[in-house]
């Protein structure tokens, strides 16, 4: 993979959120955590079939990162995936030096790009200007910081996470097509079963 | 022959008390005040101790660790708390989160800082308008049964808490 590894933005293909979104779902076999970052992330997440596994975040814009984080701290054996889009990951930069510095081995954080606030009426957002997400979480210092190439890419991109140690930034440039479905927006269900999905005893 | 017993200091008395509720992860944002408690907790194995570049990120890390359960707690100045009433409304309080935070009050009793003593108004606002369980320690012997009681209703009421340590606390010279 490491000449497909030395990509930048405009260099990857467009690819499409809900496609990838279950593309990467059908490669969870271990009970593996996704926490949904709001808006057309969340809701291609759910699309994808309610895993109980899955945290659908509402509000909390550029939480998804940091509660990831938290799952990956108090469970070390098991993945955890964040998944958010450019402009809310954009709120929250410092949280990729966070996660550089705790050096979580089992977290991986997959950001859809397509350089819009898509829901607020796809105004553009800083990587539409420029900004690089994949060189910024590198300056953050997670070394496995990458762009999805293609959807191959990125499905080998997501068997190396699911083998291997990281944490890992992936992103993926994806179009601005509407989501596949809406999220049911009932927080406190979302918990209990985000937590019977997980195991965890009411600490 | 006579021993005069040292007494056991509040950031002394909070790690004890940490433990014996079990709350093994910190996440902070530094804070002078709280650099007592903040060294104790470093130099404890028993702690998973981290330390994130924004008070959000240190809610956020503590609610994901709850879900997945491991109990936490999050350490902020006011100032700080002032950054997170988002994260309060939007992810902790609808989704019924027992976020303890222990905020270190600055901006009364003494401030030398217009904009410290600003903030520090908005924070009670914020706790009440929210419903957040909040009580703001005043002297040595309140902490153990306030720290206690606080961090036990909070994970028995499903209800975020906000333990406050006044000035008279941390910077009063004790009589």
């Amino acid at each position: 993979m490491s000449h497909d590894n030395a990509k930048s933005r405009d260099q990857v293909k467009t690819m499409n959120r809900s496609g990838l979104t279950r593309l990467l779902v059908s490669k969870l076999k271990a009970q593996e955590a996704v926490v949904g970052g709001i808006g057309n992330t969340n809701f291609d997440l759910w699309a994808s079939g309610q895993r109980p596994e899955n945290f659908y975040m509402l509000g909390s814009m550029g939480m998804a990162t940091p509660i990831a984080l938290g799952v990956a701290v108090a469970q070390p054996n098991r993945k955890v995936f964040a998944l958010d889009g450019d402009g809310s990951i954009l709120m929250q930069l410092g949280s990729l030096g966070t996660v550089a510095a705790a050096a979580q081995k089992n977290l991986a954080i997959i950001i859809w790009d397509n350089g819009l606030y898509q829901i607020t009426g796809s105004q553009q957002t800083l990587t539409s200007k420029g900004t690089d997400l994949v060189a910024m979480a590198k300056g953050a210092g997670i070394a496995q910081s990458y762009w999805a190439s293609d959807e191959k890419h990125f499905e080998a991109l997501v068997e190396n996470i699911l083998s291997n140690d990281g944490p890992w930034f992936i992103a993926a440039r994806i179009d601005g097509e509407k989501p596949a479905g809406t999220t049911e927006r009932d927080p406190v269900k979302i918990r209990l079963n985000f937590m019977n999905g997980l195991s965890a005893v009411k600490p | 022959m006579s021993t005069t017993p040292t007494k056991e200091t509040w950031s002394e008395i909070v790690v004890r008390v940490l433990k014996a509720n079990d709350v093994k992860l910190v996440t902070y944002v530094p804070d002078n005040v709280l650099l007592p408690l903040i060294k104790l907790l470093h130099a404890d194995p028993y702690f998973t101790v981290m330390t994130p570049a924004r008070e959000e990120e240190a809610v956020a890390i503590v609610a994901g660790a709850y879900m997945a359960g491991m109990r936490g707690i999050t350490l902020m100045q006011t100032s700080g708390f002032a950054t997170i009433p988002n994260a309060l409304a939007s992810l902790v309080c609808p989704f019924q989160i027992p976020l303890v935070m222990m905020v270190s009050e600055r901006g009364t009793l003494g401030e030398f800082q217009q904009g410290q003593a600003m903030v520090c108004r908005t924070m009670r606002p914020v706790l009440q308008s929210l419903g957040v369980e909040h009580f703001a320690i005043q002297q040595l012997d309140q902490v153990e049964f306030v720290v206690d009681g606080m961090i036990k209703q909070a994970f028995s009421t499903q209800a975020p808490a906000a333990i406050i340590l006044s000035p008279l606390l941390t910077k009063r010279v004790a009589a």
